[in-house]
């Protein structure tokens, strides 16, 4: 058994442009999903209850199916309805779509945390439901589930991999690339592994910096 | 050019879905059973348990499955052995259910207060009884709600194995796709099976978890 | 829209009856505030007291009878009008609630710059000019979290003026401090007292509402019992029950 990593090594600029498309993916998926995440949240919380079962039948249905259904749904069967989506703008939506109902669970027990009287001090200083929600409510809310947040924005991060199967070229397609010129299978997805893991691991630390800094920090 | 109604997708599908069971189970019981050695070896603080097991737990749950998937494929090819993806897959997703499950336990052990660990010692308890009589037992049911839990996102991946060629329901899916070219109605269908395997699961461990609430409210 | 008549009262309850389910808590309440009084209600837990003081801010909403702030009628079901009330007709908390996530400059900042749509300048200057009223001067950059309950309860105050409320609705404000942080908080409320802010306060502070109020309500099983000036009901109690409360607080 003769293991090659120099083989796989030298190939490192393609290397280097899957894992960035992996985070661009992954920065692009957590906006929109965070985003998604916080209004289904909201609706399953306080909002009316047909739009609550609305939201919750989604965040059900996307929860209790696998990712790579959900992105060959996306990418091989809408077309049958007339949108044609290209690669990387089907794991994108389907990234989205995924968070977002994770999302929305973990915005849903944030904001549920929340005291009763700062909503009550906020009404009483005349403000709007939409300026106490968004100023009031949710950055405490968002503190308190970051953590939680944050692990689930590493599992999408980490299930993108899969998106190299609809030929994304983002890190694992790139791996799947020099194995298959160099038959170095094993070394190549060791390589790809271990950045996924400095990946992770760096993404966990610039998260709860950006959460401070951004969303709900002092 | 053939028809194919519903139900020939449906049916099709249905036997490709008795491999995802069966691989989720295997994957399930072979996991809890690593994932329980793992745990006592870190409980019983044996020497190095804590940092190995929390590298491999890090490793595990820091790195894509579809990477782990591959690397048991190659990886076995490697050492010779002609595996099929079966067997690589089981392998994959034991290991990948044991770290998981090992540190869910960890956190239930880590709920119990220090007391009672105090109380079993001075009973002169050994730490197989300690763990039979009085650890085990409250952990249990602290960790009942998470695995259950755990089972949905393993049936999840098992979704995964397609990749390396094991004829599961994603694969069945996948195949049946092409051959029809109504890939909406397909992957709809697989989507719907998932949800009605995983569904139940999901419900049931939200109501262990209600129960396990109400009686300590 | 009448502009109000200086001398018509500036807060107007008739009749007012609320209910929980089927426990009726309010059971009729009548009263008169005007511009610039000062009035303590006093009572039992349980006698409603609170819930009347939460009704005319629209915190709790009421089935029966009619509630007038500054000639306006309270619209429960109309959000806008519920804002434009709350405009003048600020609340303190018996806990706080400062907004955790803000420093305390921001806390008292917030309302006006998204509802009055005051400049960030104009509110940064008017929170300092507030803190320096209730001697916060130099926590304008502290963090609720930094600051003692009696320091809490004085930067809710400064964040409830910074509205520029006519009527100021305190409800148990000094119940949750400890007792040497008290003083703080009652100086700063009888200065606006003096200042001729309209006030209404459940306390159980009964010196201070001897001291600083005009009229005393006693409340007793969702009804007013007994009201008029301090003098007269803490010295001369007309009917059992507040001669019982009386005695029990000594």
């Amino acid at each position: 058994m003769q293991l090659d990593f120099l083989a796989v090594l030298a190939e490192w600029p393609a290397l280097l442009r899957g894992a960035l498309v992996t985070l661009v993916l992954t920065a692009v998926a957590t906006v929109g999903g965070l985003a998604l995440g916080v209004a289904c949240g909201w609706a399953r919380a306080w909002g009316a209850r047909p739009l609550a079962y609305v939201a919750g039948a989604y965040v059900e249905l996307i929860r209790n199916t696998p990712f790579i259904v959900q992105l060959f749904f996306v990418f091989f069967g809408l077309p049958s309805l007339g949108v044609k989506l290209t690669p990387e703008i089907a794991s994108v939506l389907a990234m989205v779509i995924n968070l977002g109902a994770y999302a929305a669970e973990i915005v849903r027990a944030g904001i549920e945390g929340t005291p009763r009287g700062q909503i009550e001090a906020a009404r009483s200083l005349a403000m709007n439901e939409w300026q106490v929600f968004m100023r009031v409510v949710l950055p405490p809310a968002l503190g308190r589930v970051w953590p939680a947040m944050v692990s689930q924005i590493i599992i999408v991060m980490l299930g993108s991999a899969v998106c190299g199967q609809i030929a994304t070229a983002e890190l694992s397609y790139q791996a799947n690339l020099i194995q298959s010129r160099n038959f170095r299978a094993f070394e190549a997805f060791i390589v790809a592994t271990l950045v996924y893991l400095l990946l992770s691991v760096a993404l966990r630390h610039a998260l709860h910096w950006a959460g401070r800094r951004f969303v709900f920090g002092r | 050019m053939v028809e194919f109604t519903l139900w020939d997708i449906a049916r099709n599908l249905l036997l490709a879905a008795r491999w995802t069971v069966l691989l989720s189970l295997i994957a399930f019981v072979g996991g809890g059973l690593v994932g329980l050695s793992l745990l006592l070896a870190r409980v019983a603080k044996w020497p190095g348990a804590e940092r190995y097991v929390g590298a491999y737990v890090q490793l595990f749950q820091g790195t894509p499955l579809l990477m782990q998937l591959f690397l048991a494929y190659f990886g076995l090819a490697l050492l010779g052995w002609d595996v099929s993806a079966w067997v690589a897959a089981a392998l994959a997703l034991t290991l990948y259910t044991s770290a998981f499950l090992a540190e869910i336990w960890r956190g239930c052990v880590a709920a119990i207060p220090k007391g009672q660990w105090e109380a079993a010692e001075s009973l002169a308890l050994n730490f197989g009884e300690k763990m039979r009589h009085v650890v085990g037992p409250q952990a249990l049911r602290i960790a009942l709600a998470p695995t259950v839990g755990f089972l949905v996102q393993v049936i999840k991946g098992t979704a995964l194995a397609s990749v390396i060629g094991f004829i599961e329901l994603t694969k069945a899916g996948t195949m049946i796709s092409n051959a029809t070219f109504q890939p909406f109605k397909v992957y709809a269908c697989v989507a719907l099976m998932y949800f009605a395997l995983c569904w139940p699961v999901s419900a049931w461990s939200r109501s262990i978890e209600r129960k396990l609430r109400r009686a300590h409210a | 829209m009448p502009t109000p008549d200086a001398a018509a009262p500036i807060v107007e309850v008739k009749g007012l009856r609320k209910r929980y389910g089927t426990n009726e808590v309010l059971k009729g309440i009548d009263l008169d505030v005007k511009a610039g009084e000062v009035i303590a209600i006093i009572g039992k837990s349980g006698s409603g007291k609170s819930t009347l003081l939460r009704c005319v801010n629209g915190l709790e909403a009421f089935q029966d009878g009619t509630l007038h702030v500054q000639g306006r009628p309270l619209e429960h079901a109309n959000a806008k009008a519920m804002r434009a009330l709350r405009q003048h007709v600020g609340m303190i908390f018996q806990s706080f609630n400062l907004f955790p996530h803000l420093s305390v400059g921001k806390n008292v900042m917030l309302a006006p710059t998204l509802v009055k749509t005051t400049d960030k300048a104009a509110a940064e200057a008017q929170a300092k000019a507030l803190l320096l009223r209730v001697g916060l001067a130099d926590k304008f950059d502290a963090w609720p979290d930094q600051l003692s309950g009696g320091q809490q309860q004085r930067v809710a105050i400064a964040r409830a003026l910074a509205m520029e409320p006519s009527v100021m609705l305190c409800d148990e404000i000094t119940s949750a401090l400890d007792p040497e942080l008290v003083g703080e908080v009652l100086r700063v409320v009888e200065s606006l007292a003096e200042e001729g802010m309209t006030l209404m306060m459940v306390t159980h502070e009964m010196n201070f509402a001897r001291k600083v109020s005009d009229r005393v309500l006693f409340m007793h099983a969702g009804r007013i019992h007994e009201m008029g000036p301090p003098e007269q009901l803490f010295d001369a109690p007309q009917t059992a029950e507040l001669k019982q409360f009386l005695s029990a607080l000594h």
